[in-house]
């Protein structure tokens, strides 16, 4: 089985945030009644002209920037000719040669899946089948899409799954889109294909109907498994179409004749130009990314864990960067944040300014952030007073004489006995840092 | 009798000031020689919204509340452009039924300077033809003899103007389907520079070389009528930016010093009659103080093939919208959805409109898409420098509108005898150039002048007709 690659290309559309459809005004919201979100422009009347939206545009921009690609300062847009009910004008207005981005990546683990463009087109309206009869939703048509097409570069179920989490978590930071799959502002049709070492591409086939990043990384698992069974056995691969069945973790070719789309420059709208200034405000516009922020949280001394954890959501990474300002103690202040018991930063960075200065426990820190109010107010700090230690020490000592011998004949876990008994005579009270330097003082031969 | 017959647009708007006639009573008796119109010039009469807009004209007038010197006057306005709950058909069956419940902006302009309009008008399908034929409605006859077509696509609306049925008319424009028309009927047909006059609620086949034109009696009435759709519009990317300038400014300037040049590849072919109209205003022109010098621009014998091809493309793409599902013709019976296609499609377009689009379907696969449609790009590419860079040295060009006189209605015509009839009118759409036709001598002449030359144009063409009186 290992003797065959896999070779797999993602396409992924993504809904972009933006007020109104992609060439009309008609608003881009998700979950109303249907075709009560259209006009005769994006329900393909006579007439109609489109009109393209800026906004739209930006957002693509955007997304190609966040993602290293190259920004054609001059495109145009084209027609895409097909016959679908949910097609209202049996075109979509799509790019084709001209991408408006082009060339980036998306650096996974020491690896980097390439893309190959990046292009701006309108989404199609929404079939409902109801037995008999079809019905059109076009609610959903003219809804402003990217398209963004990774290079053939993945090379296993596992990285095009890491390659969706790391390209919707960049959509998210930039504010491009919601990126949810589950209500289809993000969808992904895989391109696969196997091949021998040192052999040329194999013919691929294109899956369609993923609705999960799962179901993405179980489809290209079986149909991995099935282009090589057909393969061993003497078959061949046929270019088509297939979509995954969940139910049978099956992919099953769908019918469907080969087209031609027939492009063609869209007469009715003009070249989209862009000049510097506008790719650098749009550049402005986008917050510093997770892979910027987790190496700078490293510099900081903070663990690769925790890096991760608090870069996979905007919010909480924007919550740390600010509540950093206020304290020096990062791996406090991370540990802290990542309790999620929500608080101001200011909170945060009192707190973990106590706990570096051994002032209150772990245990206490996490009450004093469920509680209202201030924690310096609130405190019940650690015992760390040495007078009192030494005598806590001591009477520790003194009263657990088995364990303190083993500890002196070379039991290390015998130390743990004498710890907790100390601690639980301070009530939990005690400077855990200090006691156990005393201890270990008092305990030395 | 038409009321209107003759009368240019001023002298309507000065006799319903000065209170000679109301323009409820000017729209009824448009209505009643629209009713005996035997011409199939009207594929769809309003009869109720006329005399409303009418009533409502002379209630502004009567509290000095003109809206414009268009405000009452009866027109008319090609059955592509979509006019809001008023059956909008293309004289196509697929759109027999079809009823917009939005205006073409240069309709709706029109009515906001309290136009009346009278109806729709009948042209060849989807904009298809240059006699009519293909109309679904059967053609429309021309006034000056019934035997003979009225010309295309716009055929309804020149024959209105002609007829006096309607004081000016609004056509569209893709290859010459405003000029030979108003050639043929004898009246004035402008085509403006592409970008001039909005294109939002134009079903039109090709979004490249559309424009909305304007037929009217005179020139200074097309000025007129030009001055009131132009502009930018939010709603067609194409406008150009700003909104327009005076047309009628520059219309007494006459053409005293310009240089015109008459292109010899659209001289060929002519018939007699036609040929002594064009020396007749050659001589009017230099008459007139301008010189006339006889280019010869070779790449113009290619405009006509590079326009059909172009033309099919876009029109298979933009013609595709048609397709049974959401409005429109959907065949009575099919058995899946392909056959909902096919049937709705083959039964509702005609014979000319499914032609072309099949061979625009063709053209656009990728076996034939260099040979033909990309290189025919670049040829039209070709085509607009060389227009312009003559246009930087002569301020006008020159040719007939049509080679040849009307025709006889069903008369059979050789595909060379057609395309020669055509040749002359594509060579504008494809350079986006503002262009006119202008009756002198008995036939249409046709002048071309710079993108967004208007002003200069209609000079040079009212001089002219005025010298011919």
């Amino acid at each position: 089985m290992s003797a065959y690659e896999l070779v797999v290309g993602l396409e992924v559309h993504v809904e972009l945030k933006t007020k109104s459809k992609m060439f009309c005004s008609c608003p881009a919201d998700f979950g109303a009644k249907p075709n009560t979100q259209c006009c005769p422009v994006c329900a393909g009347m006579p007439g109609a002209l489109p009109v393209l939206n800026r906004r739209a545009v930006e957002l693509a921009v955007k997304a190609g920037l966040a993602t290293g690609c190259k920004i054609n300062r001059k495109t145009k847009l084209d027609r895409k000719s097909y016959f679908y009910p949910d097609l209202p004008k049996a075109y979509q207005i799509s790019q084709f040669d001209r991408p408006l981005c082009e060339d980036g990546f998306i650096e996974l683990e020491g690896r980097r899946i390439g893309i190959e463009r990046i292009h701006i087109e309108e989404d199609a309206g929404k079939l409902v089948h109801e037995g008999e009869r079809s019905l059109i939703d076009l609610n959903r048509s003219g809804l402003p899409l990217i398209e963004i097409v990774s290079r053939p570069d993945i090379r296993s179920a596992e990285e095009a799954a890491q390659y969706l989490k790391k390209l919707r978590l960049i959509l998210l930071y930039a504010d491009i889109s919601d990126a949810r799959m589950n209500e289809g502002s993000l969808r992904c049709d895989v391109n696969l294909s196997v091949r021998r070492a040192g052999e040329r591409l194999g013919e691929r086939t294109e899956i369609k109907n993923l609705n999960s990043f799962s179901n993405v990384a179980k489809a290209i698992e079986c149909e991995y498994g099935r282009q090589v069974l057909l393969l061993e056995s003497g078959g061949e691969v046929l270019r088509e179409t297939r979509r995954f069945d969940e139910k049978s973790g099956t992919t099953i070719a769908m019918r469907g004749k080969g087209m031609d789309y027939r492009f063609m420059p869209e007469p009715d709208l003009p070249f989209i130009e862009l000049s510097e200034r506008d790719i650098s405000r749009i550049k402005d516009e986008i917050p510093p990314l997770p892979d910027e922020r987790r190496e700078r949280y490293g510099k900081l001394g903070l663990s690769e864990y925790h890096s991760q954890e608090l870069t996979a959501d905007r919010r909480t990474a924007e919550l740390f960067e600010r509540a950093a300002e206020l304290t020096g103690e990062v791996q406090h202040l991370a540990a802290l944040i990542l309790t999620a018991i929500p608080a101001k930063a200011e909170k945060y960075a009192k707190l973990a300014d106590m706990l570096g200065a051994g002032r209150i426990s772990s245990a206490e820190s996490k009450r004093l952030l469920a509680l209202d109010g201030d924690p310096e107010e609130n405190a019940i700090e650690l015992l760390s007073d040495e007078v009192q230690l030494r005598e806590i020490a001591a009477r520790a000592v003194a009263e657990n004489p088995k364990p303190v011998s083993d500890y002196k004949n070379g039991k290390a876990a015998a130390f743990k006995t004498i710890m907790g008994a100390a601690m639980r005579e301070s009530r939990g009270r005690a400077n855990p840092v200090m006691l156990q330097q005393l201890l270990l003082e008092l305990l030395s031969p | 009798m038409s009321a209107i017959a003759g009368r240019s647009l001023a002298q309507i708007a000065a006799e319903l000031e000065s209170g000679i006639y109301s323009s409820v009573e000017l729209t009824e008796r448009c209505l009643s020689e629209i009713e005996r119109d035997e011409l199939g010039i009207f594929i769809t009469v309003t009869p109720e919204q006329a005399l409303f807009s009418a009533r409502q004209s002379d209630r502004r007038r009567a509290a000095g509340e003109r809206l414009s010197v268009l405000d009452g006057i009866p027109m008319a306005v090609k059955d592509n452009l979509c006019t809001k709950n008023i059956r909008t058909s293309c004289a196509s069956r697929m759109l027999e039924s079809f009823v917009p419940d939005y205006d073409a902006t240069a309709v709706s302009r029109l009515l906001c300077c309290g136009a009346v309009m009278l109806g729709k008008l009948n042209m060849d399908e989807f904009g298809m033809g240059g006699s009519g034929d293909s109309s679904f409605f059967g053609a429309a006859r021309n006034p000056r003899n019934p035997e003979h077509t009225a010309g295309g696509s716009s055929g309804g609306a020149a024959a209105a103007v002609a007829a006096g049925l309607a004081a000016y008319a609004l056509g569209s424009d893709t290859g010459g389907s405003v000029r030979q028309p108003a050639a043929l009927c004898g009246v004035t047909g402008l085509r403006p520079s592409y970008g001039r006059v909005s294109r939002s609620g134009l079903a039109g086949l090709a979004g490249s070389l559309d424009q909305v034109g304007v037929i009217a009696g005179n020139v200074r009435d097309c000025a007129l009528v030009l001055g009131a759709i132009s502009g930018e519009d939010a709603a067609d990317s194409t406008t150009l930016p700003g909104t327009a300038p005076d047309f009628t400014g520059l219309l007494d300037g006459g053409i005293s010093g310009m240089k015109i040049a008459l292109l010899e590849e659209q001289c060929s072919g002519m018939a007699q009659e036609v040929k002594a109209a064009l020396l007749e205003t050659v001589k009017v022109c230099e008459g007139l103080g301008a010189k006339v010098e006889r280019v010869s621009v070779p790449l113009l014998d290619t405009a006509l093939p590079v326009y059909e091809i172009i033309s099919a493309a876009e029109s298979s793409v933009n013609l595709a919208r048609y397709d049974g599902i959401r409005y429109g013709y959907r065949a009575a019976e099919y058995g899946s959805l392909d056959e909902l296609y096919t049937k709705s499609r083959t039964e509702g377009f005609g014979r000319e409109v499914r032609r072309r689009l099949m061979l625009g379907t063709l053209l656009l696969m990728p076996e034939l898409r260099d040979t033909y449609y990309n290189r025919a790009t670049r040829v039209r590419t070709l085509i607009k420098s060389e227009l312009d860079r003559l246009l930087e040295s002569f301020d006008l060009l020159l040719s007939p509108t049509v080679p040849t006189l009307p025709w006889r209605l069903g008369e059979s015509r050789s595909i060379g005898e057609r395309r020669d009839c055509d040749s002359c009118g594509v060579a504008a759409a494809l350079a986006g150039l503002p262009a006119i036709s202008i009756p002198v001598a008995g036939a249409g002449m046709q002048l071309t002048a710079g993108r967004f030359a208007e002003a200069e144009l209609l000079a040079a063409a009212n001089a002219i007709t005025e010298a011919d009186r």
